[in-house]
């Protein structure tokens, strides 16, 4: 067992870890932000993503004691001061870019993590980002709508 | 996953003497490790994280013209530092994975896993790259020993790359649609001597070079150059994704297209 002591959304936490504990494991179980979802545990669907010192990584394959000393922002942190839902999330409710919900708090945190590197983003970019974040329910055209109006831009799609 | 401690060291020094422990096993940005640990395929007693070590991390230019490039420096950070300078290589490390596995994943890893799938073994190979480790300098064409086989001695790590750059090169991959890996990857580099073609996903004894290619290539740099040539399907993986012709067939076209786009 170790210590691991980290910043996440602005607060710092910490806690007694394991080798094995997976960082989206310390997010879930020990501080209880049930937002970072796995649905593989296998760093294929996305579910998982979170910020890692300002980079998306795939909170299930990374252990919490390498994001020790780390700022991490998760889904929870997302949201504006008040509560209110943030640019991203706002888009993703107007052009309704869920369903199930189960791979949203993933494609959300993806998408902050392209509009910083990328502030205006093709339909293609955006694609191509996604690469690595499954839906199984929208189809994918809603969740690029929903970025592509994050961004600020006109939600017309190639695609459709 | 079994139970394991963690260490992370500072320093090359301290990771070597971590790594002398019969049972500790290195971890790079475990984008293939993780998994492999979680399947219980591995049961290390200590693993020891190198992506801390400062002296490991970054990407700079030599004297002699290689892009050099840390052991734990991961795909996007190659990618973006890449760019200008080296801009088959930056190709090739921005699309492995997807952008939330490059931002983990490192060169040193990929290249000591040695995945016969895996992009990185392409371009060590097609530079005829010099992989440096705590303890000697391996050049690429003795590095590479077969499917997960490496000239790594136990506890030895990949401290820096050094890939000579080319005048122009490119690297082609045909996605194996479910995992992302290379079904088949083809890196083409052109330096002033001759021209250097590696092949990964496609043999049973990991990446490879082409030297037929290379010749005709060598003579003249351009698609037309590979017209008749062709791969024997005999040692090619054959799987549920692509037979052995299948997999022959596409080294052919991968090497034509990285041909035509290189730059």
């Amino acid at each position: 067992m170790a210590e691991v002591t980290m910043t996440v959304n602005g607060k710092s936490v910490s806690g007694t870890i394991e080798g094995r504990t997976l960082l989206a494991d310390f997010l879930r179980t020990d501080l209880r932000l049930t937002g970072t979802h796995i649905g593989c545990d296998t760093s294929q669907c996305g579910a998982c993503l979170v910020h890692v010192n300002g980079m998306a990584v795939k909170s299930c394959t990374m252990f919490a004691a390498e994001a020790d000393g780390a700022e991490v922002v998760t889904i929870e942190g997302m949201a504006n001061a008040d509560g209110s839902l943030g640019v991203i999330q706002q888009a993703f409710q107007d052009h309704h870019g869920l369903q199930c919900g189960f791979c949203t708090p993933g494609m959300v945190m993806s998408a902050a993590a392209l509009l910083k590197e990328n502030p205006k983003p093709t339909e293609a970019e955006v694609r191509e980002y996604l690469e690595g974040n499954i839906c199984r329910c929208t189809g994918y055209h809603n969740i690029v709508k929903a970025i592509l109006a994050a961004s600020g831009q006109d939600v017309v799609l190639a695609a459709e | 996953m079994y139970a394991f401690d963690i260490e992370q060291p500072k320093t090359i020094a301290e990771a070597v003497a971590a790594l002398a422990s019969d049972e500790a096993q290195a971890l790079g940005g475990g984008q293939t490790l993780i998994p492999t640990l979680k399947q219980r395929l591995a049961s290390p007693e200590t693993l020891i994280s190198l992506t801390g070590i400062s002296e490991m991390q970054g990407v700079c230019l030599s004297d002699r013209g290689e892009l050099c490039v840390g052991g734990a420096t991961t795909h996007a950070e190659v990618a973006r530092m890449a760019a200008k300078s080296f801009p088959g290589l930056s190709g090739l490390a921005g699309h492995i994975g997807d952008p939330a596995v490059r931002n983990r994943g490192t060169v040193g890893g990929s290249l000591a896993n040695n995945d016969p799938s895996a992009c990185y073994p392409a371009a060590a190979l097609g530079t005829g790259a010099t992989i440096k480790t705590d303890r000697r300098e391996i050049s690429a064409d003795d590095y590479f020993q077969g499917m997960f086989a490496t000239d790594l001695q136990e506890g030895e790590i990949i401290t820096e790359v050094r890939f000579p750059i080319p005048e122009v090169s490119n690297y082609q991959k045909f996605l194996q649609p479910a995992s992302r890996f290379a079904l088949v990857g083809v890196f083409v580099a052109k330096y002033p001597d001759g021209v250097r073609v590696a092949v990964t996903g496609a043999s049973e004894d990991g990446v490879f070079r082409w030297t037929e290619a290379e010749r005709a290539l060598s003579a003249s740099f351009e698609p037309a150059s590979l017209e008749g040539l062709s791969i024997p399907a005999d040692g090619m993986i054959g799987d549920i994704h692509g037979t052995p012709e299948y997999r022959a067939h596409l080294i052919g076209v991968m090497t034509r297209r990285a041909v035509a786009a290189a730059s």
